[in-house]
């Protein structure tokens, strides 16, 4: 033809990978926002309501491309409907999550706030981790033997085709090689080729308990549970990371302490006055009972708002010591709500001068994150936290 | 060559002996297979060889998982430039391409013969991928950290350009004095003569304001004016600039060019011969293009049914047409060719939607009240103007620059031209510290809240807001 005026063609794109690249620049920017803000994200209602879902979305302000727009939600936008729309008629809600759909670009689609980015619950909880550690303890638990495991560590040269072994093989290509004079890898042959093969062998289960105690006197309102509850969340996360088991129970008391069940923990409030020590009797007779602490690992917490009978001050030292000696850790955690005055029980405290006690106060939603670094790390500092 | 390839080609030179015959002009013809990842990596850049941001990851990676998750598929992508570059989805079947390739022709007779893009750079793929280059020059030089950061400033800017300074002649007054430069050199000359009235001949008339007239190309004015900028960072606005002048015809004619490109494959799909089975894939692929959508307008349908009316009332005018507009009739082709060449979105909207149309389309105007969008006007001019309203500027607010030297200590001072449309004042506070790392100074922007005059001003520190 004449004046052929185009071409179709199909090159190797293989090593096109800026998409890539620059995605992952952005994923490092999320990582980066994520453990700036840390303090904030971890007690992100989503989270901390989502079970452990596999997938969470935390809300990242700093990732959001600012610049001058209008005012999406008071703007008035354009659709087109089926026929006989009316004035008054209503075309759908607002997305409780996700973004809109398609369609970038200036003035078309009803803007989202802030810009939510996709994490696993994995990587974030590795990070929140990545300061956290078990306090150096003595180990006194004789290890339970538990499941059946299996482990590679044996080299045959026979075995299943889908566990061969190629660095072994290409060493004996090598090998063979050398020796009939002509080195290099060449012509692997049937002797060559060697497998992987395993053994079974038996698995030590270390098994935790987390006892979580929890004021729910009057006093005791939304916020300090929500603070509790995000405290408690994190730390069955990062028990989990390190034990293969990991129980819980709930002990709630205000005058009187009973074993609940976890939504009942978090959500019933009652009334009236509190007597600390009841909880720690409870706790103690629970220990002696189902969580023998030969073969448990026990971390007991205590959130209150120290608003305590001074009268049961006393008992509650005593009883603290004797949790002590059962337990890997003893958590205090006073949270300063609104009422708060200056606590008589944080103060009785003072006395116990013990490595595997601590003592926190947590004043806000970002205090939760100082609190579990507090009781997570190796040095046993006096633990305070503002 | 493989058979596929073949074939395709075969397709190709129909479709373009089609095209022609309909009298579409276009540049010569590059068509490229890619692989998913590729379209959707063009797709998110604007542009394939652009350069590297973070915000680009970002982007693709949402319209890769859209299309990972089969939510959505971009099936081509056209490059203005000659000659004309598009891309084909890998996988898209034989109809499908089809289909594609004429829309895309469509779209190079438009990027061709509509005023607009009279003056866009029909080598931008070339000047991308050098300034990329730079860029990544930069990014050695200087350290990938603080190139990034004044890229997320820059970025966050690049739409306050002046579109019309591309037209010859119609650039900016840089001097505001009585002095007019005689020759392109005449700054060199001055660069070492007394600051003042910068011309340094001395003139009569004082200069009272600078910029003389408010200056609606902020890009322009901060690569000109702003004075702790380097080379290199000059640079950088420049070229955004540069990309944004050659984006902005797209923006501004998105309506049209979609429709015009919809108009068009369509008429050139029928002439080819289909069999059966091919026409029903056509029709769903068609159906899907151009499916309206209850909250926001789908260019592509809204485009398609003006150019078809357009073509319609000119074909067969009504007898008031007749004598009102002298319209003979039979001239419908003729008519949607001179629009496609001389119109943008605005005017396509403001000429050519017509009470019939809007109302046999069903369009409506709705606002978010409480969590629900609820319809608030069904009226013609209402919803008329709704529409032209969010089209204006490209729905980029109008901000121009007042006052380059406020209260005499060289702060920056700028103001949203209100027009009904309040600021989101989230980004408004995120985006004025961006204004002030390339100004180096505090920095203003005036605006309307609640219909009364509102100033914020950030100094580097903190945002401050204050009524006027």
């Amino acid at each position: 033809m004449a004046d052929k005026n185009y071409i179709i063609s199909r090159e190797d794109w293989s090593l096109h990978r800026k998409g890539e690249l620059d995605q992952q620049r952005h994923r490092e920017k999320v990582r980066e926002a994520i453990k700036k803000n840390l303090a904030d994200i971890i007690t992100e209602e989503s989270i901390i309501m989502s079970d452990g879902k596999k997938v969470t979305r935390v809300p990242i302000r700093s990732l959001e491309e600012y610049r001058f727009r209008h005012n999406y939600r008071n703007q008035k936008h354009v659709g087109s409907g089926k026929g006989g729309s009316k004035v008054g008629d209503v075309i759908g809600s607002a997305p409780s999550a996700g973004g809109p759909g398609k369609g970038r670009g200036a003035g078309n689609e009803p803007g989202v706030d802030y810009y939510e980015a996709e994490v696993s619950m994995e990587e974030l909880s590795e990070m929140v981790f990545e300061n956290l550690k078990l306090p150096d303890l003595k180990d006194r638990q004789s290890k339970k033997m538990a499941s059946e495991t299996i482990e590679f560590r044996d080299i045959r040269k026979k075995s299943l085709q889908g566990n061969i072994d190629r660095k072994r093989t290409l060493l004996e290509v090598l090998k063979r090689n050398a020796r009939d004079g002509n080195p290099g890898v060449h012509g692997i042959k049937p002797e060559d080729i060697r497998y992987k093969t395993w053994d079974t062998t038996y698995k030590y289960e270390s098994a935790a308990v987390v006892i979580a105690m929890l004021d729910t006197s009057g006093s005791m309102g939304p916020f300090e549970k929500y603070i509790a509850r995000s405290f408690f969340f994190w730390m069955v996360q990062f028990l989990r990371s390190k034990y293969q088991q990991v129980d819980m129970v709930f002990l709630a008391h205000h005058t009187e302490a009973k074993e609940v069940s976890e939504e009942e923990f978090f959500t019933k409030g009652e009334s009236g006055g509190t007597r600390c020590s009841s909880v720690y009797e409870l706790a103690l007779k629970l220990i002696e009972k189902r969580y023998n602490p030969s073969d448990y690992n026990i971390y007991a917490f205590h959130f209150t708002d120290g608003d305590n009978l001074s009268s049961d001050n006393e008992r509650c030292v005593r009883l603290v010591k004797k949790l002590l000696s059962y337990c890997n850790l003893v958590g205090y955690g006073e949270i300063e709500g609104p009422y708060y005055y200056a606590s008589t029980l944080k103060n009785a405290y003072k006395i116990i001068d013990d490595p595997k006690f601590t003592v926190v106060s947590i004043r806000d939603k970002n205090g939760v994150y100082p609190a579990l670094k507090a009781f997570f790390s190796d040095k046993r500092e006096d633990g305070t936290v503002g | 060559m493989n058979s596929e390839l073949k074939q395709l080609e075969k397709s190709i030179e129909k479709i373009v002996d089609i095209a022609r015959g309909f009298g579409l002009d276009f540049y010569p013809m590059r068509f490229e297979i890619c692989p998913a990842e590729i379209i959707y990596t063009f797709g998110a850049y604007g542009m394939p060889a652009r350069f590297t941001h973070w915000s680009f990851g970002k982007a693709y990676h949402k319209l890769k998982m859209q299309y990972d998750f089969n939510l959505s598929r971009i099936y081509e992508m056209v490059i203005n430039s000659n000659p004309c570059y598009a891309f084909l989805l890998e996988g898209n079947s034989l109809v499908q391409n089809k289909l594609v390739i004429a829309h895309v022709i469509a779209h190079c007779d438009f990027f061709k013969n509509n005023a607009w893009f009279r003056n866009t750079n029909r080598n931008m793929l070339e000047s991308m991928s050098i300034a990329a280059q730079r860029f990544r020059s930069y990014e050695l030089r200087y350290g990938r950290e603080k190139v990034e950061h004044f890229l997320d400033a820059a970025l966050a800017l690049m739409q306050h350009i002046n579109p019309h300074y591309t037209v010859k002649g119609s650039g900016p007054q840089v001097k505001n004095c009585c002095h007019k430069p005689e020759t392109p050199y005449d700054d060199l000359w001055e660069m070492d003569k007394k600051k003042g009235c910068s011309c340094g001949i001395g003139c009569h008339s004082k200069i009272n304001r600078f910029p003389g007239k408010p200056e609606r190309d902020l890009m322009l004015f901060l690569m000109q004016h702003a004075r702790e900028l380097e080379e290199w960072q000059r640079d950088i606005i420049s070229v955004l600039r540069d990309e944004m002048l050659y984006f902005w015809p797209q923006m501004q004619t998105k309506i049209m060019n979609e429709g015009w490109a919809s108009y068009w494959h369509v008429r050139i799909m029928r002439e080819l011969d289909l069999d059966e089975s091919e026409t029903v894939e056509f029709a769903k692929m068609h159906g899907g293009v151009i499916q309206p959508s209850s909250k926001s307008i789908n260019p592509y349908y809204l485009g398609l049914k003006i150019f078809e009316d357009i073509e319609k009332r000119w074909d067969k005018p009504t007898r008031e047409e007749k004598e009102k507009y002298d319209r003979r009739g039979g001239e419908g082709r003729e008519k949607i060719f001179e629009v496609r060449s001389n119109d943008n979105d605005v005017s396509f909207i403001r000429n050519y939607l017509t009470k019939e149309l809007a109302e046999k389309l069903d369009l409506y105007l709705f606002r978010k009240v409480g969590n629900d969008y609820k319809i608030t006007d069904t009226d013609y001019i209402k919803v008329k103007e709704g529409l032209i309203k969010n089209l204006t500027n490209c729905g980029v607010p109008y901000i121009v620059v007042e006052d380059g030297d406020y209260k005499k200590r060289g702060e920056l001072y700028l103001k949203h031209r209100y027009e009904g449309l309040e600021l989101d004042v989230v980004h408004l506070e995120k985006t004025l510290p961006h204004v002030y790392l390339i100004w180096g100074r505090p920095v203003h922007l005036e605006t309307k809240m609640d219909e009364k005059p509102v100033l914020f001003s950030y100094d580097g520190e903190s945002i401050l807001k204050k009524f006027l």
